[in-house]
């Protein structure tokens, strides 16, 4: 069964469903939405997007670095269990994930309220009330809430992969535990960090539910915009423009990380 | 430094799981308010299974989890097969392509499908043209991915000398497929269908673009919802698939940690006392 045509109802189905609906959203993006004209008036409006594109980019990379910093940790403890605590663990890393990220969305908001649980409590024991929702930081604690496995998962992957002997030669060679963990350990880890950085980044940036739910209408982002022309203002045209620069925005990022990446594992032969 | 990271770790768990309590605790609330606590009842569960509405949309989202991912595993497992067998220019075309989706925001697929979807409409003069077809040819699409990614790794760590050894028995291709490779591949072939069914069963954002009012999956649904008050039947439902996903997973656990044991025993000179009693 060595045999290319095997992949032929593949490439296929991958050329009617995502490349060629790639191109509609090229093309949609260059039209009139009256007329269906050629037209640059779409990626024109672009200029007034501008701080809601910046505002996602800006909340999408502060969760994904403090994604990194919650996730570094845990990657790393649950990496130096025995076999067994490591097969719990990930699999209490995962099981988040298998749950409905709606439901579960509406559970911080339910904690989070202004009469919610947590601000009942603060009442309960005579305090003022904190608005904990509605803001910039509700959004980004439902982002890292969210993508966090994301972030912990290649993280461990790295980090069970490091070679031992390694940490005991820089161990013998008179490194201390904090200079073994910034010359051997965090280096050898980029890899992880760099596409854990990208998993959250990726869903973070394009995300509208958690800004509708956890965010007010300060923190619209660009998912939402996107969401709004699809299913509110009807103006596929403008949509599909929002959509392919968020696009090319993400593949530029990613390349740029993956870039970064390289260099790093040429540097370190 | 060992234990502030157990104690760290420890936190960040309780983060994770902190909504799953929530949630957990209101099914069992008489309030329809989840942020207030009024008695103990198990009354949402019996509204639950009472109901003629959720449950349908959770079968809904099983019909498309089942039929999605095991298209994409059949299909999924030939390309991988076929891509072996490809230049290197061609499969590094290749798996450009499969890692659009992977990259893509989710959102992006979602309305380059929906487009796609209205054209083909328009075209074919079908007035509603969303609703389980491009639903399903849509998680098709997303699934197809996870399942490549999956075989393709186990299929680079294979004997190729296996292939050649059923070949010279006399096995035809098809058949060496089936009674060697198929066998060797198995684990990298159940783990991409496994997450091609989470993914879609879960999915929420590219069905929200894809779907019709004719067929409708739970996530949508639960979306919708979230507009009006919310009926706390969703938080017992919550609760029970939270359990029986807990209860495959442990499961699963379980299975690994006993074949790891025995293929470690088998090794041993003990393993193989005990295989030669049993």
């Amino acid at each position: 069964m060595r045999n290319k045509a095997l992949a032929a109802p593949y490439l296929v189905w991958m050329a009617i469903f995502t490349v060629i609906p790639l191109g509609i959203v090229v093309w949609f993006a260059f039209t009139d939405s009256v007329t269906g004209a050629f037209t640059l008036g779409n990626l024109a409006r672009m200029g007034t997007y501008m701080p809601i594109f910046l505002k996602s980019i800006w909340l999408a990379v502060i969760s994904s670095a403090i994604c990194l910093v919650i996730g570094y940790p845990v990657a790393y403890y649950i990496a130096g269990t025995s076999a067994g605590k490591q097969r719990f663990f990930y699999m209490l890393v995962m099981l988040p994930m298998c749950m409905s990220f709606l439901l579960r969305t509406l559970a911080w908001v339910a904690l989070l309220e202004d009469t919610g649980i947590i601000n009942n409590c603060i009442r309960a024991l005579g305090m003022k009330p904190l608005p904990l929702i509605r803001n910039d930081g509700a959004v980004v604690l439902g982002m890292v809430y969210n993508y966090l496995p994301y972030m912990i998962m290649p993280l461990y992957t790295v980090l069970i992969k490091l070679d031992d002997k390694l940490v005991e030669a820089a161990q013998d060679l008179g490194c201390t535990p904090a200079q073994v963990f910034a010359k051997v350990t965090l280096p050898l880890s980029v890899p992880g960090i760099i596409s854990g950085f990208t998993m959250v980044f990726v869903p973070a940036v394009s995300t509208f539910y958690i800004s509708q739910k956890m965010g007010s209408s300060g923190t619209t982002l660009i998912g939402d915009v996107i969401e709004s022309q699809f299913k509110a203002a009807y103006n596929p045209n403008l949509g599909a423009a929002l959509s392919l620069v968020l696009m090319v925005l993400v593949l530029a990022c990613v390349a740029v990380m993956n870039r970064f990446s390289d260099g790093e594992e040429v540097a370190t032969i | 430094m060992r234990t502030f990271n157990k104690v760290f770790t420890f936190i960040v768990f309780v983060f994770l799981y902190i909504p799953m309590i929530v949630l957990a605790v209101a099914s069992f609330n008489t309030g329809t308010d989840i942020a207030v606590w009024k008695g103990f009842t198990f009354g949402q569960y019996g509204a639950l299974f009472q109901d003629g509405v959720l449950l349908p949309l959770l079968g809904n989202s099983v019909i498309v989890a089942v039929i999605s991912s095991l298209v994409a595993t059949v299909l999924g497992t030939a390309a991988a097969l076929g891509i072996r067998a490809m230049s290197p220019r061609m499969r590094s075309i290749t798996m450009s392509v499969t890692n659009i989706p992977m990259t893509n925001p989710e959102i992006v697929t979602g309305v380059s499908l929906a487009l796609l979807f209205a054209f083909i409409g328009q075209i074919m003069k079908i007035n509603n043209v969303m609703g389980f077809a491009t639903l399903l040819i849509a998680h098709i699409t997303f699934n197809l991915p996870y399942v490549i990614l999956s075989v393709m790794p186990k299929l680079g760590q294979m004997d190729p000398h296996l292939r050649d050894a059923a070949l010279d028995l006399g096995c035809t291709p098809v058949q060496a497929f089936f009674k060697v490779i198929i066998h060797e591949i198995l684990p990298g072939i159940l783990s991409g269908a496994l997450m091609a069914f989470t993914m879609s069963l879960d999915d929420f954002v590219i069905s929200y673009f894809v779907y019709g009012p004719g067929f409708v999956t739970l996530p949508v649904e639960i979306y919708n919802y979230t507009k009006k008050p919310l009926q706390p039947k969703i938080y017992a439902l919550f609760t029970l698939l939270f359990l029986v996903i807990l209860a495959v997973m442990v499961l699963m656990n379980l299975l690994q940690a006993h074949d790891e044991n025995r293929r470690r025993q088998g090794r041993g000179v003990f393993g193989r006392k005990k295989e030669v009693t049993t």
